[in-house]
């Protein structure tokens, strides 16, 4: 589904991602972890086409097509969603307003039928059951005087209505309270199917407890330093970032 | 796609030229002018009166040039050709007798005017350059008392009404352009609404420049008798030219004890073109009086239009517990420039405000919120809100807000509240990113930013006012 080719990217001429080799396939979760700065959330924007992002070289291959080349709402109509870590308010649109245009625009590209407000209220009420949110939530504002916690329930009742076949949760956990947790995992595994991919991008291992991941891939310094399964989350958390990094010395990682 | 590239794309739909044949008198301004046009109208010896009176209070002043945060060539008002009306028969007792050719081109603004395919819910008034060449439903207003019709008409069936109201709001020395319309204002409509009567459906008049020489100088006068309600919409288009055209309107509302009148205008004159060239000079004085108790005013506007917006639709609130209300949502682009907002006088006791302005700015625009709060002495209790957000777009355009507050009794109320935002790249991206268009991203902030002010209109105007928001901004943002 998703192939990464030796990526490598910035911002604002700084090169954070210096070589980037990954492979997703459906019916995958991939966890990313790394210390601060280790560019792990800079892999989800430019998957995502974040536009202060600069691609400097190599390739992302999505279902056969270059997804540099794809403009960013064109990424998202075929199926890549991006949860955010710091979810953005959009004063006096409604949560409903906006899911049922975005929910549409993806129907229209696929070259299925749109719903109009009632019938798209029906789906909206059926998915919000996902993370346990309220009819309130839907005639509000997007993301505005929402806690840290409900912008987070909320962007994952976006991936329920949009449904995309690869995932990227960039520090979802971050700023969560366990019971959020809880919410917001339960809510993640219930939309994991054998047919989508997941990326989950966190600093702590503690949400892999609950987001079980088949593969871990640990980032220091714009490199993949060491690839596992979901035993090496839990080595790391022991042993601490401090560890990959002398490992990283020692095995030689490849120059630039 | 580039900016530049998607702002070339950009239509102005309402850009076409009729081809009719038109009576128009030549250019310029004197007293005989004026005499013209009262013989044109045929016109009686008041209305002779007042216009020379107004005319010769306008050759005392000077134009407005130094406090607006506007700059525009100087306008020679000798070029100007301040009648022109399209050429058919003298009276029209039936829509059967316009001319094909202005129903035609009504119905291409989405304005049809014929009996079958009349909008429902909502009587016209259209008006082509200088005249009115048909209204809507006046047979069935006038079952309920309601008198709506265009200006000549007035003046000939309702005399007394006319000299009663006429310039008691705006003064014919009021200001510049208020004196010069009062001077050569050719039609416009004429609405009112007796004692009790709430009004069974809304009123409307369409404005339509379409001569490229001529000026448009309307009058619309409402009417709100006791008790009485009334809602009153405006919707205006122009063709486009290189060279600018003259508007000069003005309106006045009278609302007595417990009348009610809403309105709502949607402002879509030609705004030139990227470089400035052509466009609508929108010069306006919109007033209301709340001369009752209990009275209550209310306009809302969205000015997407004009090469140069300059209006400031206010009420004086003279009635004890009169309530004054202005929703604005201002947009400008390219080289537009606009300054507007109110005026909001209060006199009476009790009396009530709110001013809701939005300011939008993108391109190389220019756009100022100006408004005045004046609390007079034996204003008891008097309270006004004020809240103006302004939004910029891109880099090179300005917002400014220059609120006036003149407050001479100390038990009244005054709040004002300000901002300013920019649409950020972070909120385009995460709305992209959930697959909505970067075009369809800009028009969703900003229908969200006018949300408060697009409550206020009726439901298919709202509907069109979204509408034309998107239009005018695609491709400003990139």
């Amino acid at each position: 589904m998703l192939e990464i080719k030796n990526l490598r990217a910035g911002i604002e001429g700084r090169e954070i991602l210096k070589g980037i080799n990954l492979t997703v396939n459906k019916g995958e979760i991939h966890a990313i972890m790394g210390p601060n700065g280790s560019g792990k959330s800079t892999l989800a924007k430019v998957l995502a086409g974040h536009p202060q992002y600069e691609v400097l070289g190599g390739e992302v291959i999505y279902e056969g097509r270059n997804l540099l080349e794809m403009a960013p709402d064109e990424r998202a109509r075929a199926g890549v969603f991006m949860a955010f870590q710091y979810p953005i308010e959009v004063p006096g649109v409604s949560n409903a307003q906006f899911l049922r245009l975005a929910y549409n625009e993806k129907k229209k590209y696929l070259g299925e039928e749109e719903l109009d407000p009632l019938e798209f209220k029906d789906l909206l009420k059926e998915r919000a059951k996902v993370v346990e949110m309220d009819a309130s939530f839907m005639t509000r504002s997007v993301n505005e005087n929402f806690s840290g916690g409900e912008k987070k329930r909320n962007e994952i009742l976006q991936m329920a209505v949009l449904e995309p076949k690869l995932a990227v949760l960039d520090e979802t956990d971050s700023g969560l309270d366990i019971d959020a947790l809880r919410v917001v995992a339960n809510g993640v595994n219930q939309l994991f199917t054998p047919e989508n991919a997941i990326i989950v991008v966190t600093h702590y291992q503690r949400l892999l407890n609950y987001i079980v991941p088949h593969f871990v891939h640990v980032l220091a310094d714009g490199l993949i330093a060491r690839e596992g399964g979901k035993e090496l989350a839990l080595e790391l958390e022991a042993k601490g970032y401090d560890w990959i990094r002398t490992v990283d010395k020692g095995a030689g990682a490849p120059a630039n | 796609m580039s900016t530049a590239e998607l702002l070339a794309k950009q239509e102005y739909k309402y850009g076409f030229v009729t081809d009719i044949e038109s009576d128009m008198i030549p250019r310029g301004l004197t007293e005989d002018t004026i005499r013209l046009i009262v013989e044109k109208k045929n016109e009686p010896e008041w209305m002779l009166e007042f216009r020379l009176k107004a005319y010769r209070h306008w050759l005392t002043m000077t134009e407005p040039k130094h406090w607006p945060n506007l700059t525009y060539p100087k306008i020679d008002y000798q070029d100007v050709i301040y009648y022109s009306a399209p050429k058919q028969k003298a009276t029209k007792a039936t829509l059967d007798e316009v001319d094909p050719e202005l129903l035609r081109t009504f119905e291409k603004l989405g304005i049809p005017l014929t009996e079958q395919k009349q909008l429902a819910g909502v009587a016209v008034d259209a008006v082509f350059d200088s005249v009115s060449v048909a209204t809507t439903y006046k047979e069935k207003l006038k079952k309920h008392g309601v008198i709506f019709c265009s200006f000549t008409e007035a003046i000939k069936d309702y005399p007394e009404l006319v000299k009663k109201y006429l310039g008691s709001v705006v003064p014919t020395n009021d200001n510049f352009f208020a004196a010069l319309n009062s001077a050569v204002f050719s039609d416009g409509s004429f609405c009112f609404i007796p004692k009790g009567v709430r009004c069974p459906m809304e009123l409307s008049t369409y404005f339509r420049i379409n001569n490229s020489e001529s000026g448009q100088f309307e009058r619309t006068l409402i009417v709100a008798e006791e008790g009485s309600y009334v809602s009153y919409l405006e919707g205006c288009t122009a063709p486009k030219f290189d060279k600018n055209q003259l508007h000069a309107a003005v309106v006045e509302l009278i609302a007595l004890d417990d009348a009610q009148i809403k309105y709502s205008t949607v402002q879509n004159w030609y705004a030139g073109d990227e470089e400035g060239r052509g466009g609508i000079y929108n010069f306006v004085t919109k007033r209301g009086k709340c001369a009752g108790k209990n009275s209550k005013i209310s306009w809302t506007q969205v000015e997407t239009g004009s090469a140069i917006t300059w209006k400031y639709p206010s009420c004086i609130l003279q009635g004890d517990n009169s309530i004054g209300e202005f929703y604005s949502v201002a947009l400008t682009n390219h080289a537009q420039q606009a300054d507007t907002g109110t005026k909001m006088i209060h006199l009476g006791k009790n009396t009530r405000s709110t001013i809701i302005s939005k300011g939008i700015a993108a391109g190389k625009s220019n756009n100022s919120y100006r408004g005045l709060v004046k609390v007079m002495p034996k204003a008891e209790g008097a309270r006004n809100y004020t809240q103006c957000d302004s939004m910029l777009i891109g880099s090179t355009c300005g917002a400014n807000t220059f609120p006036y507050i003149e407050v001479m009794n100390n038990s009244s109320s005054v709040e004002h509240e300000a901002s300013t935002s920019k649409i950020s790249e972070e909120q385009l991206f995460y709305l992209q990113q959930r697959g909505i268009s970067q075009e369809d991203a800009v028009s969703l902030i900003i229908n969200g930013f006018c949300k408060d002010v697009f409550l206020q209109l009726p439901m298919e105007f709202a509907v069109e006012a979204t509408r034309l928001l998107g239009l005018k901004l695609e491709g400003s943002v990139g």
